[in-house]
C-alpha cells in the first residue's frame, strides 16, 4: 500500500498524545449568576479572552470577549452572565487525542474548548492550539533529551570507567530463515555503536561487515550469534553458527562464488559478494569452517587514533585477511 | 543536489518522508544488488533500485544512503514503507526504467561514486 502523506513525529504524538496531557487544569471560571460588569476586571487581570461558566463542577455555558463586547455595544443594563453566556458549549473528552482536537478546532474556527471527564461529565480543564503547541514541543523536547542523556552516558563510558583494560561486548541472537527479521540485529548494534559516539566511519564499516554476516546466518544456517567486542582503539567482532559450514571456503571467499538459492538472489543478495564485503570492510578477517559443524568467523577494525587505518589502508588489510581451512 | 530536484527530474511520487524533501544529496547510486550497495554506495548517496523488500531499506540504513528511489513504477509494501519511515528515510517511486533515472540524474549534475571523494 502506497502512503501518500509522510508520518513525521509530530503526527506520531498527535495520535499518541491525550487532550488531558497538554491542557490547562488551573481553571479561571465563573458562575453564572456573576454580573456581566466584572467580567472586565477578569479578562483584563488574567488576560484571557474567554472562560467556562460553572455550577458546581458541571459547565453550564462558556462567556468570551466576544460576549461581553456586544453587551458593551448594546448598551443594556447589568445583566448576568447566564442570560449572555453561550450554552451550546463545543467539548472535548480528556481522553481524545490530540489529533481529535486539533480537526475540531480547524473545522469550527473557534480558540478553545473546554474539556469534560468522559466518565463524571465533569468540567476538567480548558485546551487552546496554544496548549496543543506547547505539549508537543516539551514532548519532542523531552524525547530530545532522552537520547541525547543515552548518547552522553555512552559516549564517556571509556573515561568514566577506571580499569586496565575497558572492553564492551554486545550479544545478538541470529535466527535462521527468517528474512522479515534479518538485518535487525546489525540495525542494533549500528545504534548502539553510534551512541558510544564512535567515528561514524568506523561504525558504518561494523555495520556493514555485520549486516553481511546477519544475511549469511539468516540464509544458510539455522540461526547464530553475533558478539561485538569494543575496546579503545579496535571493535572485533565474531560470527558463530552451528552449521552446515562451508565446504570450501577458499571458493567462498572469490568474488562471485555463490550457493544461495534463487530466492535470496530475489532478494538483492546471494550473489557471491558477502565475504569479500565483510573483508573490504575489515582490518583482519579470519573464517574456519567444519561442514555439519559450524562456521567461526572474526574480523577486527581498527578505530580512532590508533588505527591509522583509514581509506588508504585498503591493501593492507585485504592482505591481512586470509582464509584458513580446518579440515 | 537536493532530493526535491531528484523528485522534479525523475517526475517520481514520494511515498514517504515529504517533509524530507530538503535533504542534499550528493551522489548516485543504481543497483539491484544490495551487496553491491553496501559495497560501493558512500554516505550521502541516493539509491535507485528495482529491489522493493525490507532487506533493501536495512541496507539503505547500513551504507547510510539518504533516500530510496524506486524505479520501473514498483512499490514497496506497507511493512517496508513503515520502516523506512520509521528510520526517516524518504522513498519515492518513478515510472522510468533504470537506465534513464540514472542517466537523467547524471545528465542534470548528479555526480557517481567513483567521481565522488572521500
Amino acid at each position: 500500500m502506497v502512503q501518500d502523506k509522510p508520518i513525521t513525529k509530530v503526527q506520531e504524538l498527535v495520535y499518541e498524545m491525550k487532550v488531558k496531557q497538554v491542557m490547562a487544569e488551573n481553571l479561571i471560571t465563573v458562575r453564572p449568576e456573576t454580573p456581566m460588569s466584572q467580567l472586565r476586571e477578569i479578562f483584563r487581570q488574567k488576560r484571557i479572552s474567554g472562560m467556562p461558566v460553572v455550577e458546581g463542577d458541571y459547565l453550564v455555558g462558556i462567556v468570551s470577549l466576544e460576549d461581553f463586547i456586544k453587551w458593551l455595544y448594546d448598551r443594556e443594563e447589568e445583566s448576568l452572565i447566564e442570560s449572555k453566556m453561550t450554552r451550546q458549549v463545543e467539548c472535548l473528552y480528556d481522553d481524545e487525542p490530540l489529533v481529535h482536537a486539533i480537526s475540531k478546532f480547524e473545522r469550527t474556527g473557534y480558540g478553545r474548548f473546554t474539556v469534560i471527564d468522559r466518565r463524571s461529565g465533569k468540567l476538567v480543564g480548558v485546551i487552546t492550539k496554544g496548549d496543543i503547541i506547547a505539549g508537543l514541543l516539551e514532548k519532542l523536547e523531552i524525547e530530545y533529551h532522552e537520547e541525547e542523556i543515552h548518547r552522553y552516558r555512552a559516549s564517556h563510558i571509556f573515561e568514566d570507567i577506571v580499569a586496565d583494560r575497558t572492553r564492551l561486548v554486545f550479544e545478538y541472537d541470529v535466527l535462521g530463515q527468517d528474512f522479515e527479521g534479518a538485518g535487525e540485529c546489525s540495525s542494533r548494534l549500528k545504534r548502539t555503536l553510534g551512541r558510544l559516539g564512535l567515528d561514524p566511519a568506523t561504525v558504518r564499516r561494523v555495520a556493514i561487515a555485520s549486516y553481511e554476516a546477519e544475511m549469511n546466518l539468516v540464509v544458510f544456517t539455522k540461526g547464530g550469534r553475533i558478539v561485538a567486542r569494543v575496546e579503545p582503539g579496535c571493535i572485533t567482532m565474531e560470527v558463530k553458527d552451528s552449521g552446515p559450514g562451508i565446504a570450501d571456503v577458499k571458493k567462498a571467499l572469490q568474488p562471485g562464488y555463490s550457493t544461495a538459492p534463487q530466492w535470496v538472489r530475489d532478494l538483492g543478495f546471494g550473489a557471491g559478494m558477502g565475504l569479500n564485503n565483510i573483508q573490504k570492510c575489515a582490518d583482519e578477517m579470519q573464517i574456519t569452517s567444519t561442514l555439519g559443524k559450524g562456521t567461526h568467523l572474526k574480523i577486527s577494525i581498527l578505530t580512532g587514533d590508533d588505527s591509522g587505518a583509514k581509506g588508504n589502508s585498503r591493501a593492507a588489510r585485504s592482505h591481512r585477511s586470509h582464509g584458513q581451512e580446518e579440515s | 543536489m537536493k532530493l526535491q530536484d531528484i523528485r522534479d527530474i525523475l517526475g517520481a511520487e514520494v511515498i514517504t518522508g515529504g517533509n524530507l524533501l530538503s535533504r542534499e544529496v550528493s551522489m548516485g547510486c543504481g543497483a539491484d544488488l544490495m551487496s553491491d550497495v553496501l559495497a560501493y554506495g558512500k554516505s550521502g548517496s541516493v539509491l535507485l533500485t528495482g529491489l522493493t523488500n525490507q532487506q533493501v531499506v536495512r541496507t539503505a540504513e547500513m551504507a547510510e544512503i539518504v533516500a530510496i528511489c524506486f524505479v520501473r513504477g514498483k512499490r514497496p509494501d506497507e511493512k517496508t514503507v513503515s520502516m523506512a519511515s520509521s528510520q526517516g528515510l524518504p522513498l519515492m517511486g518513478t515510472t522510468l526504467p533504470m537506465f534513464e533515472s540514472c542517466g537523467r540524474l547524471y545528465k542534470n549534475g548528479l555526480r557517481g561514486v567513483s567521481e565522488y571523494g572521500e
